[in-house]
C-alpha cells in the first residue's frame, strides 16, 4: 500500500535504468543522504562517531571493495587486511613526506598505489582459481604486513615500530590527528563512502561491471565470447584494492590516528571484511554497507547487553561474540546465501503486494 | 664445513617441523576428498581438541566461566585427574560428537551448494568453535602434557658428534612426531584400502551421486570422515601443544597447512606428506640464509609465496588431479 510502483510511469530508457527506478526508493535515498549529511554532523557525540558511525562508513568502503572482486568478478580474496595495510602506510608515508598537500588527496594517492600492489599480486589469479587463489592470497596477507613490520623506511624509522598520523586539516577544519572533532571525522568517511559507493554503483553497472560479471560466471565461456580475462580480472583488483587501500588510509589517518601493521592489519581484518561482505550479500553494493553496518553494531550490541547490561566480564563476552558471529554465518549461509541484500529485496517485494498478497 | 652441518641441521628439524604440518594438512585432505569441503576449521579443531583434552585431564568444569558469571556459583574442577590415555579417548569421543553436529546442523543443509559457500561455512564453524573452546575451557595459555617425551634428543646428539664431531639439537618430541605422524599415515592408507568402510569413503570421494546409487549412506560417509578428521586433529593438536602450549595461535597452524596443501595437491595424502617436509625444510633453510639478510621473522610468510610461485606453473600441485574445464 504503501511502497508501490503503479502510477510511476517511465518515458525513457534512462528513466527505466537508473539505480533507484522507482520514486519511493529515490526519495527515501534522497532523504538518507540528506539527513546522513545535514542533521547527523551536528547531533554526533564522540562515542558514537567512534564505535559505530566511522568505522561502518570505513569498513563499508572495504567491504564495497572486497565485494567488487569477490561478488562481482568472482575472485576470492583473503589479502584485504594486507591491502589495507598498503593503503595505511602509503597514506603515512605520502603525508609525511609532502605535508603541503591536502591529506584527501594523500588518502586517494594511497589508494592507487595500493592498486598496484593489488594488481601485483592479482596476476597470479590468472593461473589460479578457487580455493587456491584464496590462498594465494594469504601470501599477499602475510608478506605484506611483514615487510611494514621489518622496513623501517615504511614507519619512519619511529622507535615504536607504530605509525602516528600528523595532524592536518581542510578548509581549516581539523580531520586527522587526536583534535578531530566528531563531526569532522564521520564528514570525511561519509564523504568517501558515498563518492565511493557511487562510482562502485556506475562501474558495476557498465561496461567494467558486465565483464566482471561474465567472468565470475564461468570465465572460459567469457573468453570465447570475447572478454579479455587479464583485463577484465586486472580492472577487478585495481578497483578492488584501491577501495581497500583508501579504507586502509582512513582507517589509519581518521579513525585510529596510529597503527601497527601486525595488529592493526593481520587476517582477522581479511576474515572481517570478507563476513560482512557475505553476510551483506555477494554481488550488491547495498549488501556491502549492511554486512558492514551487522557487523560493526554486532559487537557493540552483544557488549552492551552483556557486559552494560549483565554485567558479565569482557573476555567472556568476546568469546560469545565469536561464536555467535561464526553462528550467524553459518546461519545465513544456509538460509539465506545471497544474504542481507537478498532479504532486503525479498521484503521489498513483498511490499509491493502488501496488505493484497493474491 | 661448519656451514654445511649447521644447514644439515636446519634441514634435519625443517623435515621434522614438515612433519607436523603434514599432520595438520592431512586432516584438510580427508575432508576435501570425501567431500569436496575444503576445511578451514581443521586447525581450530586441532585446537579444540586439545582444549578438550586438557579440560578432561584435569577435570575442568566445562563453560565454569560462564556458570559462575551467570549464577555467582564458583566452580572451578571436579576435583579429580583423568589418565592420558583414557582423557584421550574420551576426547577423541567428544570429536565425533562433534563431527555428527557438525554434520546434522551444517552440511546437511549445505548439500549442493557451492564450495566457496561451503569453504565460507567452515570459517563460520572455526570463529564458532574458536569461541566455544575458550568458552568451554577458558583462554589461558594452557601446557599440555600426555607423557610424551620432550627435550634434547641425547642419542642424536652423541651419534652425530662421533660421526661428524658436531652434535646435531633435535628435539625429541619431533622425532616421536614423526613416528607417529607415520603410524597414522600408514593406518589411514590401510583403512581406505582394505576396509569396506574405507572403499565407501573413496567412492564418494570419486562420485558423490555413482556412491549413492549403489547404496552408500553419504550422511554415515560424512559424519565417519569428519570423525577421522577430528582424530587426525587431536593427534596434531597434542602434538603441537606439547611443543608450544595450547593457546590460540595453534589455530593459525591450519593456514601454515593450506600453502603444503597447494604444493601437494588437494586430493593427495602422499602430496600433503611432501609438501609438508617441501614446506617446512624450504622455511627453515630459507629463513637460515637468507633471513638474517631481510630482518628475520621470513617463515611467517615463506610458505605462502612459495605456494604463489609454485602454483603459477602448476595450478594444481604436485600431485593434484590435472584441473579439466569446460564449458
Amino acid at each position: 500500500m504503501l511502497y508501490r510502483e503503479a502510477g510511476d510511469f517511465k518515458t525513457s530508457y534512462r528513466d527505466d535504468s537508473q539505480t533507484f527506478p522507482l520514486k519511493l526508493d529515490r526519495w527515501g535515498y534522497y532523504a538518507a543522504l540528506a539527513v546522513a549529511f545535514l542533521v547527523i554532523p551536528f547531533v554526533i557525540t564522540d562515542y558514537w562517531a567512534n564505535s559505530v558511525l566511522v568505522p561502518f562508513l570505513i569498513y563499508a568502503i572495504a567491504a564495497l571493495g572486497l565485494n567488487i572482486l569477490t561478488g562481482y568478478a568472482g575472485q576470492v580474496s583473503l589479502g584485504s587486511g594486507g591491502f589495507m595495510a598498503v593503503g595505511a602506510y602509503a597514506s603515512y608515508k605520502l603525508a609525511t613526506a609532502f605535508p603541503e598537500i591536502s591529506i584527501l588527496i594523500h588518502v586517494l594517492l594511497a589508494g592507487g598505489i595500493t592498486a598496484v600492489v593489488g594488481v601485483l599480486f592479482g596476476l597470479p589469479s590468472l593461473r589460479i582459481k578457487g580455493f587456491y587463489l584464496a590462498v594465494a592470497t594469504l601470501a599477499a596477507q602475510f608478506f605484506l604486513v611483514w615487510l611494514f613490520n621489518k622496513v623501517p623506511w615504511f614507519y619512519n624509522y619511529s622507535a615504536s615500530g607504530q605509525i602516528t598520523v600528523p595532524e592536518r586539516s581542510f578548509l581549516g577544519w581539523i580531520i586527522t590527528g587526536p583534535q578531530t572533532s566528531a563531526s569532522a571525522k564521520y564528514l570525511v568517511c561519509l564523504g568517501f563512502a558515498v563518492l565511493l559507493a557511487w562510482v562502485a554503483r556506475n562501474l558495476t553497472r557498465g561496461t567494467v561491471g558486465r565483464t566482471w560479471m561474465a567472468i565470475r560466471d564461468m570465465d572460459i565461456a567469457a573468453e570465447i565470447i570475447g572478454v579479455n580475462p587479464l583485463t577484465a580480472k586486472m580492472t577487478a583488483f585495481a578497483v578492488s584494492s584501491f577501495f581497500i587501500g583508501v579504507a586502509g588510509a582512513l582507517l589509519f589517518s581518521v579513525y585510529l590516528g596510529a597503527a601497527e601493521a601486525s595488529e592493526t592489519f593481520g587476517i582477522n581484518k581479511s576474515f572481517l571484511v570478507l563476513f560482512m561482505v557475505i553476510i551483506g550479500g555477494l554481488g550488491s553494493i547495498f549488501g556491502s554497507f549492511a554486512g558492514a553496518a551487522f557487523l560493526v553494531l554486532l559487537p557493540v550490541f552483544l557488549k552492551n547487553v552483556l557486559v552494560g547490561s549483565l554485567g558479565w566480564p569482557t573476555d567472556l563476552a568476546a568469546h560469545l561474540e565469536l561464536m555467535i558471529v561464526g553462528a550467524l554465518i553459518v546461519f545465513f549461509l544456509i538460509v539465506e546465501p545471497h544474504g542481507l541484500a537478498q532479504l532486503w529485496r525479498v521484503t521489498k517485494e513483498k511490499l509491493r503486494l502488501w496488505p493484497f498478497p493474491h | 664445513m661448519e656451514q654445511l652441518l649447521y644447514a644439515s641441521e636446519v634441514v634435519v628439524n625443517g623435515l621434522m617441523t614438515g612433519v607436523m604440518y603434514a599432520l595438520v594438512a592431512l586432516g584438510f585432505v580427508l575432508i576435501y576428498k570425501a567431500s569436496g569441503v575444503f576445511n578451514y576449521a581443521q586447525g581450530v579443531l586441532a585446537l579444540f581438541a586439545a582444549l578438550t583434552l586438557i579440560g578432561i585431564q584435569q577435570g575442568q568444569v566445562p563453560f565454569a566461566h560462564l556458570i559462575s558469571a551467570v549464577t555467582g556459583m564458583h566452580l572451578d574442577s571436579f576435583g579429580w585427574t583423568v589418565p592420558s590415555l583414557l582423557a584421550i579417548l574420551l576426547t577423541a569421543l567428544v570429536m565425533v560428537g562433534l563431527a555428527i553436529l557438525i554434520e546434522a546442523l551444517v552440511l546437511k543443509h549445505l548439500v549442493g551448494q557451492e564450495p566457496i559457500i561451503l569453504f565460507m561455512a567452515t570459517i563460520g564453524l572455526a570463529y564458532f568453535l574458536e569461541g566455544l573452546g575458550d568458552l568451554m575451557w577458558g583462554a589461558s595459555v594452557k601446557s599440555l602434557e600426555v607423557g610424551l617425551p620432550q627435550g634434547l634428543s641425547e642419542t642424536v646428539e652423541t651419534m652425530t658428534d662421533s660421526l661428524f664431531g658436531y652434535g646435531f639439537f633435535i628435539d625429541r618430541l619431533d622425532i616421536w612426531a614423526t613416528i607417529i605422524a607415520a603410524v597414522l599415515v600408514a593406518s589411514l592408507v590401510a583403512f581406505s584400502q582394505y576396509t569396506k568402510q574405507g572403499r565407501a569413503m573413496r567412492a564418494v570421494a570419486d562420485d558423490h551421486q555413482a556412491a549413492l546409487s549403489v547404496g552408500i549412506s553419504l550422511r554415515f560417509i560424512w559424519v565417519m570422515v569428519w570423525s577421522i578428521a577430528g582424530f587426525v586433529a587431536l593427534v596434531a593438536g597434542i602434538m603441537w601443544g606439547t611443543k608450544s602450549g595450547v593457546q590460540f595461535s595453534l589455530s593459525l597452524i591450519a593456514l601454515k597447512a593450506l600453502p603444503v596443501l597447494m604444493l601437494g595437491g588437494f586430493t593427495s595424502i602422499p602430496g600433503a606428506i611432501v609438501g609438508g617436509l617441501i614446506i617446512g625444510v624450504g622455511e627453515k633453510l630459507f629463513e637460515f640464509y637468507i633471513g638474517p639478510m631481510v630482518g628475520g621473522a621470513t617463515e611467517n610468510w615463506f610458505a605462502y609465496v612459495l605456494a604463489l610461485l609454485f602454483l603459477v606453473f602448476r595450478p594444481q600441485g604436485l600431485f593434484g588431479e590435472r584441473i579439466i574445464e569446460r564449458v
